[in-house]
């Protein structure tokens, strides 16, 4: 066991929190769910991408710097520490792009990491539709092979696609093969939300951002080169990067760690009317945000070491969004009928609150844990 | 012994429960959370007072129906099932005593007033551009209550998470009167933690009954959702809270209408459960729904809102526990929740 940093990773650290300490906007940008907001992420998005501090684990060839994942948690716990902004872009850096890496042609690495890097390609995510959010197999949105044209023809409706209103791109499955077996007939497409047939109608998340998005799509056409993976094989190519969504990347320790300090600094604020009671469970979230970071670092040390984690990534996923709802409830108890008022922890806390819904909802991962990580029968 | 509501009350309840269904659809505490004072919502208070709901707690002679807590509990836990986005807690059931100390009974009564609560003063009062009068004063049951009037002064809007909270501090509301008679300050707040109790029963209520409907319904991996265990598991707990929350409201009802020594203990324990069993059920409906509860389009969220807004005033359930600690005779070690 060794969990300091090596003389290289100090040198990465003390870099990466210089750059923060200088660079992160100093008043909290409007909500990224938002236009307006949006916009506001975007350029800080560039001016990441400018300092090569967007995508840090990818090559320096696509705009990153070709930081270990050691190297890439330690800038995951500066960006939060330093209060930096949320990553508007993360649908495509953090769960796009690494299925990309595995699956993608040269072609496509080529042309599309290096645009997504820069922000000026944004993507979101097109897995959901109406009557497929858990039993994500049921996608009926259909992809019809245009020969002639050298490419397919996608038609159907995509649903709460986050932040599809301001994205510039989707990915997503669709059926190109109804005859086969319901997770055989799928391809997982990339396609220019500017194509004609597409229709993008924004609509409101529970806090009112405008942070949903429906998707219809009409006969759109996406040529060959919008197909990753092989056609007919979309399951295993979503599959096979879902881990990213439900761990570590899209929810580095880092990320609760410092929310754990600012409850850890809201609790000592309010010294006079900390009872013990909300003392006890301060030290319980902030006991928590550590025990996810420890779990993290053998995660990562399994990575590295060519061990998959498996299914065992569905143990991350219960835990951070569990963490991150009863760490923002412990905040608003302490704050009282304050808590109920717009505020960061009242926003944090209704955001918390579709962590156990995203990314495979906390049911599911429990089915998952029980069946393939404890091996217990299937019904 | 008898543990149940009379035919009356049950009468009385099923006429507002109507009232509500009919008058006060989501669509109304959408348009409240625009603008709560737009006539609309002014309009849905008199067809309540026509019903004599605004006088229930009024003597006779006042033109109230002279009623007690235990017609209150059900009237208040529709208020709750229904969000009506009205302060009705407060103009019904806090303000009755004290509207007849300081001789505004009649105009209650007759439904002409409508009253907001700043009991901690200077705090931002719930729902004050629906009200006429303000209430400030009172927290916890001690101290004395300031009757101000409403019209002339300045409201400023604090955002808060529920949208048809209508939160405002308030300046310059000219004095009418001051209360200090403990038992009329001590019996306000009682009412108020009980009719805050009783509305966070009606919320959960509504709450549950949308989510069974929703999992009944919507089909996933060819059944419906509510066949999973993990979700049936959910709201049978939701419901266990529901049902041991809701006898305990009644009971603080009922011992407020004996005027029982403790009565406050009761009203403590009420809400103390009731915000506990809300919050679990409005986390449970939304966890089961998926999606689509994340959404304002759909109207769970609404009732949600509502009920985590309720949990955190009146005294959280953490206060109302400590609170109870100290008539156990608990020792503790000084420092009590969050106000
Ligand atoms: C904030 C947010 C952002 C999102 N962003 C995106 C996005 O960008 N792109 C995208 O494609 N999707 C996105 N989603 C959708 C998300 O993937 C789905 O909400 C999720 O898969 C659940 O599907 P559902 O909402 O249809 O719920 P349902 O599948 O209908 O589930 C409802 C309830 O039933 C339970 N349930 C279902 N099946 C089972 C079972 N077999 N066993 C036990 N319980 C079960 C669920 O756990 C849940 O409690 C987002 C969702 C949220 C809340």
């Amino acid at each position: 066991m060794d969990v300091t940093d090596t003389e290289a990773e100090r040198g990465f650290r003390a870099e990466a929190r210089a750059w923060l300490t200088a660079n992160v906007p100093t008043d909290p940008l409007p909500s990224g769910d938002t236009a307006e907001g949006f916009r506001a992420h975007l350029d800080w998005e560039r001016r990441l991408f400018d300092a090569g501090w967007a995508v840090v684990s990818w090559p320096a060839a696509y705009g990153g710097r070709d930081a270990s994942l050691w190297e890439w948690l330690i800038f995951e716990e500066e960006y939060y520490r330093a209060g930096a902004p949320q990553r508007v872009t993360q649908n495509g850096i953090f769960l796009l792009a690494p299925t990309l890496f595995e699956f993608g042609t040269r072609e496509q690495q080529d042309t599309l990491l290096p645009r997504m890097a820069a922000g000026q390609d944004l993507w979101c995510q097109g897995w959901s539709e109406p009557g497929a959010g858990s039993d994500l197999a049921a996608i009926g949105s259909r992809a019809v092979r245009d020969e002639a044209a050298g490419g397919w023809r996608l038609t159907g409706q995509k649903t709460w696609t986050t932040r599809g209103a301001f994205c510039t791109h989707l990915f997503g499955l669709f059926r190109t093969d109804p005859a086969a077996g319901r997770h055989r007939g799928l391809t997982y497409f990339l396609l220019d939300l500017d194509s004609p047939g597409v229709t993008v109608r924004g609509f409101d998340r529970f806090d009112g951002d405008e942070g949903f998005a429906e998707v219809f799509l009409t006969d759109v056409f996406v040529p060959d080169s919008g197909v990753l993976g092989g056609v007919n094989e979309g399951w295993s190519v979503a599959m096979a990067t879902t881990g990213s969504e439900r761990g570590l990347t899209l929810r580095s320790p880092g990320r609760f760690l410092s929310a754990a300090d600012r409850l850890v600094a809201l609790g000592r604020e309010h010294g006079g009317r900390l009872t013990d009671v909300v003392r006890d469970r301060i030290a319980g979230e902030w006991m928590k945000a550590q025990a996810y970071q420890n779990f993290t670092l053998a995660q990562v040390t399994d990575i590295v070491e060519k061990r998959s984690p498996g299914a065992r990534s569905s143990l991350n996923k219960v835990f951070w969004s569990e963490l991150d709802i009863s760490l923002h409830e412990t905040a608003l108890e302490l704050l009282g009928p304050a808590g109920q008022w717009e505020g960061p922890w009242s926003r944090g806390f209704q955001f918390s609150l579709a962590g156990p819904i995203y990314a495979g909802t906390n049911e599911i991962q429990r089915n998952i844990i029980a069946e393939r990580v404890l091996g217990l029968p299937r019904r | 012994m008898r543990f149940a509501p009379t035919t009356e009350q049950l009468d009385l309840r099923d006429v507002v429960r109507a009232l509500w269904e009919d008058r006060c659809p989501p669509a109304v505490i959408r348009a409240a959370a625009t603008d709560p004072a737009d006539p609309s919502i002014l309009a849905l208070y008199r067809d309540f007072a026509e019903l004599g709901a605004a006088g229930l707690l009024i003597d006779e002679r006042a033109g109230g129906l002279g009623l007690d807590e235990n017609y209150l509990v059900p009237v208040l836990i529709e208020v709750g099932r229904a969000g009506v986005p009205l302060p009705i807690t407060e103009t019904i059931a806090v303000a009755a005593g004290i509207a007849g100390a300081v001789g505004l009974d009649a105009d209650l009564a007759a439904g002409n007033l409508r009253v907001a609560c700043d009991l901690q003063v200077s705090v931002p009062a719930a729902r004050a551009h629906s009200a006429d009068v303000l209430l400030a004063g009172g927290w916890g049951g001690r101290g004395e209550i300031t009757v101000l009037y409403l019209a002339g002064a300045q409201l400023e809007a604090v955002e808060a998470m529920d949208p048809a909270a209508d939160l405002c501090r308030i300046q310059g509301a000219a004095v009418l009167h001051r209360v200090a008679d403990p038992v009329l300050v001590e019996q306000a707040w009682n009412r108020g933690v009980l009719g805050a109790a009783a509305e966070l029963v009606g919320l959960s209520r509504r709450m549950l009954d949308l989510t069974v409907a929703y999992v009944a319904e919507r089909r996933q991996f060819g059944v419906p959702i509510g066949s999973f265990q993990a979700v049936k598991h959910q709201l049978a707990s939701a419901l266990i809270a529901v049902e041991f929350a809701a006898p305990t409201v009644a009971r603080a009802g009922a011992a407020l209408a004996a005027g029982d020594e403790d009565a406050g203990i009761h009203a403590c324990t009420a809400k103390a459960l009731a915000s506990d069993a809300a919050r679990q059920v409005a986390r449970a409906a939304i966890q089961c729904h998926g999606a689509i509860a994340y959404t304002t389009e759909y109207d769970l969220h609404l009732f949600a809102k509502r009920a985590w807004f309720l949990a955190a005033a009146w005294g959280s359930a953490a206060w109302h526990r400590d609170r109870i600690a100290g008539a156990l005779g608990l020792p503790s070690s000084g420092r009590g929740p969050t106000q």
